[in-house]
């Protein structure tokens, strides 16, 4: 399908296949195995100005908005969804100051992101408090000019390897949601260490960390928007940043689709490919034409955002649960495709599964996209 | 022809060469020559290296990086390719009159071009070209040029104080040399891995004025140009006659003695 991507579009998604293809795809197994974190593919998608597709050309980016963000995502993933983290989780940490920092904010920060010198991370998620984001208790109390953080979050994608965090603690308990704030962290604050890495199932090249706060010093200057606006910041964050997740999702997708294709032309049973059999044919022509309903909402999404539009969460919330419901199943039916190889560690469908699985998860359940949507649907129909 | 003196800050001038993707090469039966029409071309796999080179030599000591080519008018996507590595300014070598350069017309005209272009601290080139494979055209500049060479390069140590110290890639081994500047240097692939391209390169290159270099404005002797200008005659094309399969023997020790002794008495030796 043609997406009617202009040139700056089509050189983002060209150049990034190119990386997936030969910097990645070689390299993706062995990640896999040793939960490394991929420094040498940063390097590489910094050189090449990845890491600059969607921030502001006076920051030193490309200037483009969230579909080129997506693009990018979807063709490095296409090899690994857990090495494009080192771009995509970045791309989180770094939204909320783009969408809410001040001038000196963004030029302290932002051109040595886009620049890939340094990458970013979100902080919200704590034991206790996932879907429930409410229920928070890291803690942030002001002293003169100055915050004090203590507490502690987890699951932080790209913690310990990141340098600038944006860290959600609440500021006034008795305020509940509106008691929230936003703070921008960085690596080697004192009382600002890491926890535990995470052992996970899939997404291992990417680094999962606790984020550990003890006394932490963060001056006011760093406080992100307004006290009390932490959970907005949130929320404006996953409404332009969930387009990214499911973007990862898609090229997983796509990716493990054609493998599948590519597979069931060569692999002979009865005499003939595959490919051949009607059984096959259905189930890669139902995995096509889910990938691409998918694509076609996210970028629809993305354009949608990147075109103004104010109330972009039904949307945003849609594109993710779609597209990671899309990844889960067409891996999986990749691995049937593939058989009794798709289940061995040697060929890549496998891991593909156990990657799409934390699309359904993260940056907030697929449960939680379907109340975000509800709600909107009641809402608009009570207007 | 004698080589300009050497500039205030470093120009790196690489020569690049566009040559047909050899992954997908097609021969002309009745011409025995290589079908050039609809197939993919690349920049020639070998001066990528040189490419590199020169952007990290540019990085590391500052100055300023020049590609040239010579080639019919659709080289220039192999220029601005090279320009969305990091190159900084492209230069083209094309007309009619320089067709059927061999590699002694090739480089008289590259060497004119770089003389065009000004002072020079460097010339880089890939060892050879992957369709020729002649490996003569960088010795061919460096000599119309009168400045040092060396082949085979797998590393550039020092770069300073007029002098390049390298290391030269032999059968053997490898040996260190020092080269006074300028000087001209053909490289191998285990010099350096090359980058891709980045965005801003692109863009850069998508909208760079490339020079243009034809017979009129490079002042060349035009018997030295083209076919003309090339002793080099292609008498006869063609393919060599296939080798006919081997023959495996079969037995023990005893058996295969007997067998190989009545083979080769066969064979008449």
């Amino acid at each position: 399908m043609d997406y009617l991507l202009n040139e700056q579009q089509v050189m983002i998604r060209d150049l990034c296949r190119q990386i997936a293809e030969e910097k990645i795809a070689p390299v993706a197994a062995e990640y896999d195995k040793t939960e490394e974190f991929p420094w040498p593919i940063v390097k590489i998608l910094a050189q090449s100005d990845i890491f600059g597709v969607s921030i502001p050309e006076e920051y030193g980016g490309l200037g483009g908005g969230v579909l080129e963000t997506c693009l990018a995502t979807e063709e490095l993933s296409k090899a690994c969804g857990g090495i494009t983290l080192c771009f995509a989780a970045s791309y989180l940490g770094l939204d909320p100051i783009l969408l809410f920092g001040t001038q000196e904010q963004k030029k302290k920060y932002l051109p040595d992101l886009a620049a890939g010198k340094k990458l970013a991370a979100f902080a919200i998620t704590e034991p206790s408090a996932g879907s429930d984001a409410g229920a928070i208790t890291t803690t942030a109390k002001k002293k003169g000019d100055h915050y004090v953080l203590n507490g502690l979050k987890h699951f932080i994608t790209g913690g310990g390897d990141a340098e600038v965090y944006v860290v959600i603690a609440m500021t006034d308990k008795t305020k509940g949601a509106r008691g929230a704030t936003a703070f921008i962290l960085e690596k080697g604050m004192d009382g600002f260490t890491f926890g535990k890495k995470e052992d996970k199932m899939g997404i291992r090249a990417s680094s999962t960390r606790e984020l550990v706060f003890t006394d932490c010093v963060v001056p006011q200057e760093n406080v992100l928007a307004k006290e009390g606006m932490g959970f907005i910041v949130t929320m404006k964050t996953f409404d332009v940043s969930r387009p990214g997740v499911a973007s990862q999702a898609l090229g997983i997708a796509a990716g493990a689709l054609e493998a599948a294709i590519k597979y069931s032309r060569e692999r002979i049973q009865f005499g003939k490919a595959i490919s051949s059999f009607q059984g096959i044919q259905w189930m890669l022509a139902d995995m096509a034409t889910e990938v691409e309903a998918a694509r076609a909402l996210i970028y629809a999404t993305a354009r949608m955002i990147d075109a103004g539009a104010k109330n972009v969460s039904k949307s945003s919330a849609m594109a993710k649960l779609f597209a990671s419901d899309v990844a889960m199943k067409v891996t999986t039916d990749a691995v049937q495709i593939f058989g009794g190889y798709g289940y061995m560690k040697e060929y890549p469908a496998e891991k593909r599964m156990r990657d799409a699985k934390i699309t359904q998860i993260y940056e907030g359940t697929n449960q939680i996209q379907r109340n975000i949507i509800a709600l909107q649907l009641i809402k608009e129909m009570a207007k | 022809m004698n080589a300009s003196a050497s500039p205030a800050e470093h120009h790196i001038v690489v020569c690049i060469k566009q040559v047909p993707d050899t992954t997908d090469v097609k021969i002309d039966p009745e011409t025995n020559t290589l079908v050039r029409e609809g197939v993919a071309s690349i920049i020639n796999p070998f001066d990528m290296y040189a490419i590199e080179e020169a952007v990290r030599l540019k990085e590391k000591h500052g100055g300023r990086t020049t590609v040239l080519t010579m080639g019919p008018p659709q080289a220039e996507a192999a220029l601005r390719e090279a320009l969305s590595l990091g190159i900084d300014e492209a230069a083209l070598i094309s007309d009619r009159a320089f067709a059927g350069s061999d590699t002694l017309a090739t480089s008289y005209t590259l060497a004119r071009a770089i003389q065009k272009l000004g002072a020079f601290t460097l010339i880089l080139c890939g060892k050879q070209a992957s369709d020729g494979d002649t490996a003569q055209v960088g010795p061919g500049i460096s000599t119309h040029l009168e400045i040092p060479q060396v082949t085979y390069v797998r590393k550039i140590g020092s770069f300073t104080d007029g002098l390049a110290r390298v290391e030269r890639m032999t059968e053997e081994g490898f040996e260190v040399l020092e080269a006074p500047l300028p000087c001209l240097l053909t490289v191998v692939k285990e010099i350096n891995e090359p980058r891709l391209p980045s965005l801003k390169g692109k863009m850069r290159a998508k909208n760079a004025k490339i020079r243009m270099f034809t017979a009129q404005n490079l002042d060349c002797e035009e018997a030295r140009l083209g076919l003309k200008g090339s002793p080099t005659q292609v008498i006869k094309i063609f393919q060599p006659e296939r080798r006919k399969g081997g023959e495996i023997l079969h037995g023990d020790a005893e058996e295969l003695t007997d067998k190989l002794v009545a083979f080769l008495k066969d064979c008449v030796i």
